[in-house]
């Protein structure tokens, strides 16, 4: 017979957009069966049910986006039916959950209400209000051996807060998600951070999206800082990184800390998986150049995480490509670096799909992130391959007007096109204009335009100032002279 | 530069290279850094690696009494051996050195640990 059991899961609001896929990937990563009762993903408290305890605590020990798992007890969309439903539920299961009320059983009941805030005495008031819970034990706040929670739901819009809660909950708190693992792993005590280092959260949510398990190989050809590195070797991983740049790989780059003048000595992606007691995971670094080859055909990921160049805070680039080299007069004891040349976003998005197509395993996951400006959103913007399925597609606002997508891809059939001539298998739409070009030139206003606006209002605020009969003082003029007479 | 990584390098970037494989590894300096060994992940690599270029990898090494010239069958049931593919491919680090491609000669340097395989503009 199959049975299924009910469980609270109770989401961080943060990163809405992300929460359905992530769960999606555990669920797949771990096999489970589930299903999932509530329709409205919005909400942080889902109801779903999973096979066994077992699997709760599974998809709990690796979702980052997850605050608590509750076993459930009951659930109403009102007081009277709620109060119903719990008495019943302890009556029916008495014996199952009577080790949970027994006298030598410390425990602590918890009020938890979203988008209504409620005082100390009303909520104390709550907790009384199922004075028919036979419970024996004694209340431990710090230390208690159960924990039930009490949770109301009053809708989303805190500037529409319903008269009545919309959903009334009560469970047993089963376990913790993993967002503790954000703090752990923090840009701000990070030995070796960039300017683009992915922050601890959405990395770790980028290696559950690639479904990173123990003993996997795992790539980053964009690897910079080897942010992604960490969580994907959080996770079990084994990771391998390459960079086009020399000094950033070598952290030798300028620092990105504020107070920090000059590198340290020991900075290096090595540094932060030891920092994090994952130093055995790590295999190596290579500066290479993502837009030529150098992976033997044999090697194959089971995941390929990556947070590419936009072109905004890191370059896009690659080596450029010279047919004469009779401006060469470089010698072989010369160092030389190479010149790079602009790699355009559509280029490398086409590379990286053909690079995964060919290197993942049947199976494996792509996971990459795509800017782009909000206005030209169009899905068809999305790149994609024959041999590589979409599988999720994510957002995150970043300014006003830009956003990125988190893209998931999933190997869908063996690679058979050993012709690079023939290995135009990716389709995309070209993106509408080259991100960094649009960035910089292609804003709502032009510099130019909001520089004559803004002069344009100082004028006419001095005007209105004349007209009030106030006397404008020369402000520049006044620190000149200021500045003059400090040197006299 | 982990001896795993080794084989899975090559410079068929180059122009005119056809396989450019196996470079050939000078060590000039090299350290064993000790890691857990883990015979499931050294067994899931070894259907990716070559082993041609494994047993060269340890003749650079001096390791060729611990590895065998043709590679064994069912390699999976002799646990010694895993255990010594586990110390060449992953606990031995290559900090100086160099890669050479084999049908050009194109030197890539190793240099703390890192290999450079950066082409220059006019060999791409």
């Amino acid at each position: 017979m199959t049975s299924y059991r009910k469980y609270i899961l109770w989401f961080a609001q943060e990163h809405v957009d992300f929460r359905v896929q992530e769960f999606d990937s555990l669920v797949k990563m771990f096999g489970l069966q589930v299903r999932r009762l509530t329709e409205q993903t919005l909400k942080p408290f889902w109801l779903v049910e999973f096979r066994d305890k077992e699997a709760a605590l599974k998809y709990a020990s690796r979702s980052v986006l997850l605050r608590a798992i509750f076993e459930l007890y009951a659930h109403a969309n009102n007081l009277t039916e709620f109060h119903e439903t719990l008495r019943n539920h302890v009556d029916t299961n008495r014996h199952a959950l009577a080790g949970y009320f027994r006298p030598d059983t410390s425990f602590k009941i918890v009020v938890e209400t979203y988008n209504k805030h409620f005082s100390q005495r009303e909520k104390v008031a709550k907790i009384e209000s199922m004075d028919y819970l036979p419970i024996e034990g004694t209340v431990n706040l710090k230390n208690p051996q159960v924990e039930w929670w009490y949770i109301e739901f009053w809708g989303l819009d805190p500037t529409d807060v319903p008269p009545e809660p919309k959903d009334i909950l009560f469970g047993r708190l089963l376990a913790s998600g993993q967002r503790h693992l954000i703090k752990d792993l923090s840009l701000k005590q990070r030995k070796f951070i960039g300017n683009t280092s992915m922050d601890a959260q959405l990395s770790l949510l980028m290696a559950n999206q690639a479904m990173v398990r123990e003993g996997d190989l795992v790539f980053d050809p964009f690897v910079g800082t080897g942010s992604l590195l960490v969580s994907a070797a959080k996770w079990g991983g084994y990771v391998l990184g390459a960079d086009i740049d020399y000094m950033m790989v070598h952290a030798r780059c300028r620092p990105s800390r504020i107070t920090q003048k000059v590198r340290e000595k020991d900075e290096s992606i090595r540094a932060n998986l030891k920092q994090y007691g994952c130093a055995d995971r790590y295999v190596d670094v290579v500066v290479a150049d993502f837009s030529n080859r150098l992976w033997h055909p044999r090697i194959s990921f089971d995941s390929i995480i990556t947070d590419p160049p936009y072109g905004i805070r890191e370059a896009t680039e690659k080596v450029e490509t010279k047919n004469s080299s009779k401006d060469n007069s470089r010698r072989e004891d010369m160092v030389h670096y190479p010149s790079t040349s602009h790699y355009s976003l559509q280029s490398l998005y086409g590379d990286l799909l053909e690079f995964a197509a060919r290197h993942l395993r049947l199976g494996g996951r792509l996971v990459c992130w795509l800017p782009f400006h909000r206005e030209d959103y169009d899905p068809k913007m999305v790149p994609h391959h024959q041999y590589l399925n979409l599988l999720a597609n994510s957002e995150q606002p970043l300014t006003g007007n830009t956003a990125r997508r988190l893209l998931t891809y999933e190997k869908c059939s063996e690679y058979s096109s050993p012709d690079r001539s023939l290995a135009s298998a990716t389709q995309m739409s070209t993106l509408p204009q080259d991100f960094r070009d649009r960035y910089f030139n292609n804003d709502l206003e032009s510099r130019k335009d909001r520089r004559m606006r803004k002069a344009e209002q100082r004028e006419q605020g001095r005007v209105e100032m004349e007209a009030r009969g106030k006397i404008p003082s020369n402000g520049r003029s006044k620190k000149c002279s200021l500045n003059k007479a400090r040197f006299n | 530069m982990k001896l795993s990584t080794y084989n899975f390098l090559t410079s068929m970037a180059i122009k005119g290279v056809k396989v450019g494989f196996p470079l050939k590894l000078t060590i000039s300096k090299k350290e064993v850094v000790e890691s857990e060994f883990n015979p499931t992940f050294v067994e899931r690599i070894l259907p990716k690696l070559d082993w041609s270029a494994v047993y060269g990898a340890a003749q650079v090494a001096e390791l060729t009494e611990d590895i065998p010239a043709v590679q064994p069958e069912n390699i999976g049931e002799n646990e010694l051996l895993l255990q010594k593919l586990h110390h060449l491919l992953f606990e031995i680090d290559v900090l100086e050195g160099q890669l050479e491609c084999p049908e050009t000669g194109r030197v890539f340097p190793i240099t703390d640990g890192i290999p450079n395989m950066l082409l220059n503009e006019d060999e791409v």
